[in-house]
Parts: C-alpha cells; structure tokens; sequence
C-alpha cells in the first residue's frame, strides 16, 4: 500500500502519522524528542508503522467481527506495552549489572525491580483490557506512575530504598524511547488474539479462522511510503530534503481544519511555542502569531512546575480541577512561577488553588497571542500536547465566554497531538498528488529497511 | 568579471569612496576648523548644514554601522553600566557605549566632537531624550525644531509657517552663532538644486520595482540605495553622480530582466512583499538571505521613506528653501498618522503589485512599532492581502532570535504559497 508519512519534530515530542492514498489515517508514532532528533522520527515513524499494521488488519477485518474488533485493538496495545515493559526490564538489569554506582548486593535489588515490573505489568493489563480510564498513551507516562507506586510500597515494606529504584527507572527509560524498536506485529497480533479468543475454545473457532486470514491479509501488504515531510522545531536540523519541510503553523492549522472542518481558529501550545492561527474554509492559514523571545506559558512552563511540586505532568490538570479558588499568579516567567509556588506554598495556600491560577496565567498569554492573529472565530480548536490538561481547557473555556462569543464551538480531540503530524502528511498527499514524490530520507530508511524487514 | 557585476559595483563602490571622504574630513575637522553638527535621520537639515560649511554626525547611522559590524553588543553593554535599562531604545545605547568607548566611528577614525547638537524632527521623543544626554557629554549649544504631528496627512500653512519661524528665529541663527558666518542663501538653494536631481533619480530606482522581476530588493538593498541621501551627501556633486549611476545600472538590469542581488547571489522572484518597519542591523545578511533563498523581494518598503516621501511628490524646492526644509521636516513617514501609514502601505500594495506585507517590529522603536498590529489589521481588510509580523531589534543582538524569526518568515511565505493553491489541496477532496 502506498502512503505519506508527516513528521512533526516538536520540542518535547515527535509525531509520526501516515495516510494513505485516499488521505485516511492508517497509523500514528508518538515519542520524545529529547536532544536526538534523528532518533526520535525513526522512534515515531517505526511506531506508526506499527500501528499502520494494526489499522490494515482492521481493514482485513471481515464485517461480521464487530464484536471482537475493539478488543483485540486493546489487547494489540496491552501486547506492546508488555513488550516495552520486557525492553525496560532488560535495560535496567543490564544497567545494573554494569552500574558503577550501585553498592552492596545488585542480586537483591535485580530481584526487587523484577518485583516492582511484575506488579507494573499486572497493573497496567485493566488499563488496557478492562476499561479502567488511562491518563496517557505514553509507555513513559503509564510505565512511570506504576513504577513509582509499586517502587514506593515495595519500599515502604522493607525493600531497596526508593531513590534507588527510582535512579534505575529514569536512566532506563530515556534508553528505551530513544531506540527504535523492530516489532514483531505478526507475533503480538497473534498473541493480542490469543487474549480475545482464546484457542482452547471451540466456539471461537471460526472467529480465530476469519482472524487468521484477516492476519495473513494485512501481514501480506507491503507499506511503501511515496512522500515524506517533515514540520516542527526540529525540522530545519534534519536532512530532509528542502522542499519536504514545510512550517508547523501551516500544518497544524491543515491539520485541526481537516479534523474540524468547521474550524477556523486554532490555538496550539507545544513544549515551547503557542501559536494562534487563523484558517479559512480550506484550511489554509490567513494570519497567526506566536510567542516571541520567551516560551514562558508553554508545556514547558507546566513541565517545570509539575517538577517543582514532584508531580507527573499529567496529574496537574487534574489537582488543579480540584482548586476552590483560584491564586493570582503575577508572573508568566517560568522561573519566577516556580519561585511564587515556593513562595505561596510556604504561606501556607494549596497547591491545587496556586495551580489554577498557574493555569489562568498561562492561558492569558494565549489569549494574548489570540487576540493579535484576530481573535477567537467559530469554530475554535485547541491543539497541542496542553490541551490534554483540563484545567487549561476549562481556563480557556471561561476566557473564551469572557473574551468572545460563549455560543463558540470548542473542538478538542483526544488525537490533537497529532494534528502537526497529520498536517504534514496531509501537504505530502498534495505533493504526492502534484507528482512531486519525495523519498524517505536516508537517515529513516535505513530504519525502514530493518523494521520491514 | 561580467558587465553586469561591473556596473553594479560601481555605484557601491562610490557610495564605499564617499563614506570613506566623509569620515576622513570629519576626521580632520577640528584642525581645518570646519564645525561638526550632530543630527538626525528623519528631517535632517544637510542642505542648510552644507550651506553653513558644517559638517554632519548622524548617531543613528553611526549605530546601524555598529551593529553590522558586530559591536553593537559591547557598546549596548556600556551604556548599560552607566543605568540605561535594556528596554531603552538600542540605537541610544550603542551611541551612548561607543562614545563611552572612545567615540571611534565606522571607518575607525576617532569622530570629531559636536559644536552644535541640531533636533530637527520631534517626533521620535526618544531623540529628544538622546540629545539630552549628549549635552550632558559635550556641553555645546543645542537647537531644537519642533516638529507638528501629521494626525490627518496634510501640511497645513499654520504647520509649515510654525517651522519656517523656528528656522528663522532660533535654527539658522544658533548656526550662525556657532559658525561665525550669515547664513547664504545661495548657497542653500545650490544645494537644494542638487538634491532634488538625486530625487528624481532616486524615485525613478524605487519605481523600477514594478517591473517582474524587480531590479531591486526596495529593503533589504534599499537600504544601501538611501544611504547617501538620507546621511551626509543630499545637495553634494557626489550624491548627483551616485544616485545618476545607480539609476542607470538599475534600467539596465531592468533591460535585461535580472532579479535583485543578494548577499548569495541573484535572487529569482518567487514572492512580492511590502514591508514596514526598520530591519534589524545585527543579524542583516543571515535576515535578508531568509527571504532571498525563499525567492522573496521586497518590492517597497516604509523604512527607506523615513528619509523622505519623494516617491509621492515631494521634491526639495531651490525657490523657496525655508518652505521645503519645513516640509521635508513635516513629510517624514513616522510623523504621520496611523491612517496616512495605512494609507500609504496599501498604495504600496496596489501600485507594486504585491502578494503580501510584512512587519518587523521592534519594540525599542516607538516611532514604528506604536500602532502596528491595527495597521496590519487594517491592511488586510483594506486590500485584502494576508499580512505577516515578525519581531527583531535593531541592533540589540540579544534580541534576534534566528530559529524564531526564520519560523515566521518561512510560516509567513509558505502561507502565501498555500493560499495561491487553495482549493486544490488533498483535503478539500477527501471527505474528513
């Protein structure tokens, strides 16, 4: 099957979507950035292509397995994160066993993490399979607050001391998310439908059967990527090829116009950049503004504060919807907030009140940066790794009532991380189209190669 | 080496040769007893200081200078430990650093210091402000012209009268007093004369600009173009010859349908822009090649009109020479008002045909940068064509921030190209 693949090479994460002929999404990678952004699109690109896999078997799907479709999608998920669970364990061990600074008996503490991953993995399965609601898709995220909670209890029972524990997580697991992984999909497929159909049952014998064949279908399609661009911060440190770069302005409003089509203002606040974008009814950009000479207010902002207080960034939002008022934070200055929190925190105020007005600081700058594009139209979307924060929508909600017409549409999808990716991918279907056929570069095919393999 | 380089090299190498003079007589000033006034851009008086036989100090061409030649920072950084604040405007802080640091001009001559401090456009405060603590540096007189606002565009015979009073009462005789001469008319019209030759030259180089490709970028080169007549050289025999010469390698490119030289070589048009606002000094060659590897050239620019509208009919006037230095003074681009600005860049657009307008802001500069975020808005509904806003500095280093301003301009182009294929992109066939 022939597909375009958009890279988006945020700050903070990297975003990989393919598409195909037709423009549906056939498969998404998400992974950190970190300082590697070589590593981090193969990282992103391998993961959509294994998710592509997955979306070909669902295409394979005969009509008639609609009541075992959406579970053996979970159980495909639950299957990988089991495998990157495996990836970590091994990482940390061999960390271990080489570590320099680790004292006293490393066999214990071996059989320790090995507790703490047993618990991690039978946590993580109704997360997964059993409805129970999950915060992140990240493997760093999910990965990290089950460790933590099992590490501390463990540790609390008489185990190895957390911080250590803790020191063999964070190193492992920059090591895993920054190493693309060859999957085998056919072995996790087959393993994601042994959970849903179990093959020691007769009655399932048919479903296993169309499955099978549905299998066999989508393992037998080749993935040929015929264009490829490349968007975000990183874009202009890589070697993609001039004409497969294009501005993440341009594509992240392409991007949330094609998933809102009513959309015509976007606000989109990334690691370090927030950006108000105005899009006409074809989804092209009219005007747009973004931060300048400071990235105070942006996912970063939010990423230093959840340290300040010890907190993922993911629980942020949450404790901040907790607030029953909120602080007026002065400063949008990411290191004089993290010294107002002290500050306020040492006076004795919450730390759920101090966060909403943390979130009403940062939301103010975008209100800001909204009204000098040409303020907030209907329909508008919020995109961008903070519009999975509640407590940012909700600010944005109410500022948006204040501000402009409160009858306007606020479109969030629970994809719009992607949206930089898929606008991207969404000019390589137009270059495509046009003829302009822009191979992968080298740097990811060599990738490629090992991956399809 | 082709005929082209070869005549494109002239008129620089002139301009090179009659900076280089001018720096050098300044040089010897004092023990030629010639006296040095210091002055302004916008408004400036060089008909009547030539008149005078005085000779010109321009700090604020004298900071640009500083920040092309990278030491614009260290100046800035002077002036900051003598207690001006970083949101000072830059042009001051690297004037006051390198007079601080030595007072050694552009050319590497020590320049001379002022006999007179002459404020002859009022309506940038700042430069007030400057004058002020020049005075405090040099203790020489100090003759102030006030300068009305233009609130609706039009030079009113109060406004113009008003002025010609002050070049009467108080300009004319504080020359008189510092150089010991009667001012001599003659002479002044002379130099007028001269000037307005140079204009119609001039005008005639921004208006080949309509052409496609254009001959020239009217920004990033033009820069270069209004660089004698906005300095020491309006009303001289030099600025006749250079802007004669630089007319004539322009219609000559014009001839042969060459695009703009850039700093990497000959630009191939892609995008026709407008642009309003100064462009930064510090970073100007990595900034210019930002639109010129994309193919985009500024067909008009505001920044090279704040030496003067000539392009919209004014003309130095030998016949009534107090009258036209008071509109000269009056005419400058930021003393108009806000709807004369937009009235103008929308011109702009029309008259060259552009696809877009952008707008380098810097915050130091309240005389540009006060109202422009309406004015873009305004632009927009008034032509109909997409405006871009980027923000840089003058010549404060700190202040260029490459990975952010080169992710507007791209983001900004690219726009422009995509609004060009609108309608034929891949999701407005594919049902979402």
């Amino acid at each position: 099957m022939k597909c375009v693949v958009g890279i988006d090479l945020g700050s903070t994460t990297t975003k990989a979507v393919l598409l195909d002929e037709q423009g549906g999404i056939l498969g998404r990678g998400i992974t950190n950035s970190r300082s590697n952004y070589e590593v981090a699109s193969a990282v992103a690109w391998t993961e959509a292509v294994t998710s592509a896999r997955f979306d070909l078997l669902e295409r394979a799907m005969p009509s008639t397995s609609g009541s075992w479709a959406k579970p053996m999608k979970d159980a495909f998920r639950l299957e990988l994160f089991i495998d990157e669970l495996a990836e970590l364990r091994a990482t940390i061990l061999r960390n271990l066993e080489r570590s320099l600074t680790v004292h006293g008996d490393r066999k214990a503490l071996a059989t320790t993490v090995g507790e703490v991953l047993d618990r991690v993995r039978r946590k993580a399965e109704p997360l997964f399979v059993g409805g129970a609601p999950r915060r992140s898709e990240f493997f760093r995220d999910i990965a990290g607050a089950l460790y933590v909670a099992e590490a501390e209890e463990i540790s609390r029972a008489g185990g190895a001391p957390f911080e250590q524990l803790a020191a063999l997580y964070d190193r492992a697991i920059l090591e895993v998310e920054t190493r693309a992984q060859r999957r085998d999909v056919g072995g996790l497929l087959r393993r994601a439908l042994d959970r849903v159909l179990p093959a020691d049952r007769a009655e399932n014998a048919t479903a296993r059967a169309a499955a099978a064949q549905a299998i066999a279908t989508a393992a037998a399609q080749t993935i040929e990527e015929i264009a490829v661009v490349g968007t975000g911060y990183g874009r202009q440190t890589l070697p993609f090829a001039r004409e497969s770069v294009r501005s993440e302005i341009l594509c992240h409003g392409r991007g949330a116009h094609r998933v809102f089509p009513g959309t015509r203002t976007v606000l989109d606040i990334g690691g370090q950049d927030t950006k108000a974008i105005q899009v006409d009814d074809h989804g092209v950009v009219t005007s747009f503004q973004m931060n300048d000479r400071c990235a105070a207010g942006c996912g970063r902002y939010l990423g230093y504060i959840a340290d300040e207080l010890n907190l993922g960034l993911h629980e942020l939002g949450p404790l901040a919807l907790q607030a029953t008022k909120s602080v007026k934070v002065c400063s949008t200055c990411t290191v004089f907030a993290g010294a107002e929190l002290r500050e306020r925190l040492a006076l004795g105020q919450k730390r759920e009140d101090i966060l909403a007005g943390l979130h009403r600081a940062i939301m103010l700058r975008a209100m800001s940066l909204l009204a000098r594009s040409g303020g907030v139209q209907n329909e508008f979307t919020f995109t961008g790794g903070v519009c999975n924060n509640g407590m940012a929508v909700k600010v944005l909600r109410e500022l948006v009532n204040e501000n402009y017409d409160p009858t306007t549409t606020l479109n969030i999808h629970p994809d719009s991380i992607y949206m930089g990716a898929l606008g991207a991918a969404l000019f390589g279907l137009d270059d495509a189209r046009a003829g302009r056929l822009a191979p992968m570069p080298p740097f990811l095919r060599a990738v490629a190669s090992e991956v399809s393999a | 080496m082709s005929e082209h380089t070869e005549s494109k090299d002239r008129s620089q190498l002139r301009q090179k040769r009659m900076i280089a003079d001018h720096f050098e007589r300044l040089s010897r000033a004092k023990e030629e007893g010639k006296k040095v006034v210091y002055t302004f851009v916008p408004g400036n008086l060089t008909e009547l200081i030539g008149a005078f036989d005085m000779l010109p100090v321009l700090p604020e061409i004298n900071a640009l200078q500083s920040g092309m030649r990278k030491k614009s920072a260290g100046y800035i950084a002077e002036a900051e430990k003598s207690g001006h604040s970083e949101d000072v405007c830059t042009y001051v802080k690297c004037d006051i650093g390198m007079l601080r640091s030595g007072n050694i001009g552009p050319t590497g001559t020590k320049l001379p210091e002022p006999d007179l401090l002459l404020l002859s456009y009022t309506g940038c405060f700042t430069f007030m402000k400057w004058f002020e603590l020049l005075k405090q540096e040099y203790k020489c007189p100090v003759v102030m012209l006030h300068v009305p606002y233009q609130p609706d565009g039009v030079i009113t015979d109060e406004m113009r009268s008003y002025v010609v009073e002050q070049l009467r009462t108080e300009v004319i005789p504080a020359m008189e007093r510092v150089t010991g001469t009667r001012v001599d008319v003659d002479k002044l019209a002379a130099h007028l004369s001269l000037s307005k030759q140079a204009e119609d030259d001039l005008v005639a180089v921004w208006e080949s600009a309509r052409h496609r490709p254009s001959p020239i970028d009217g920004y990033f080169g033009g820069v270069y173009y209004v660089g004698p007549i906005f300095s020491s050289f309006r009303g001289s025999h030099d600025a006749v010859m250079y802007y004669r010469e630089l007319r004539e390698e322009v219609e000559a490119r014009v001839a042969r349908k060459e695009g703009p030289m850039a700093p990497d070589g000959p630009v191939k048009e892609k995008y026709r822009l407008v642009v309003e606002g100064p462009p930064n000094w510090t970073n100007f060659n990595e900034f210019w090649q930002m639109f010129s590897r994309e193919g985009a050239v500024v067909v008009s620019s505001t920044y090279t009109r704040v030496g003067g509208l000539y392009d919209q009919g004014f003309r130095h006037d030998p016949s009534h020479p107090l009258d036209t230095l008071a509109d000269y003074c009056l005419g400058c681009y930021t003393n108009l008002g806000l709807p004369s600005r937009v009235d103008l860049l929308a011109k702009y657009i029309r008259e060259y045909e552009a696809d877009g307008f952008l707008v380098n802001s810097v915050k130091s500069c309240n005389s540009f940068s006060v109202g422009q975020l309406l004015m873009l808005r305004k632009l927009e509904e008034k032509t109909g064509v997409p405006g871009g806003f980027i923000e840089s500095d003058l010549v404060d280093p700190r202040y260029f921030g490459k990975a952010n301003i080169e992710n507007r301009v791209q983001s900004y182009l690219q726009m422009l190209e995509a609004r060009k294929a609108r309608g034929t992109s891949a999701d407005a066939v594919v049902s979402p």
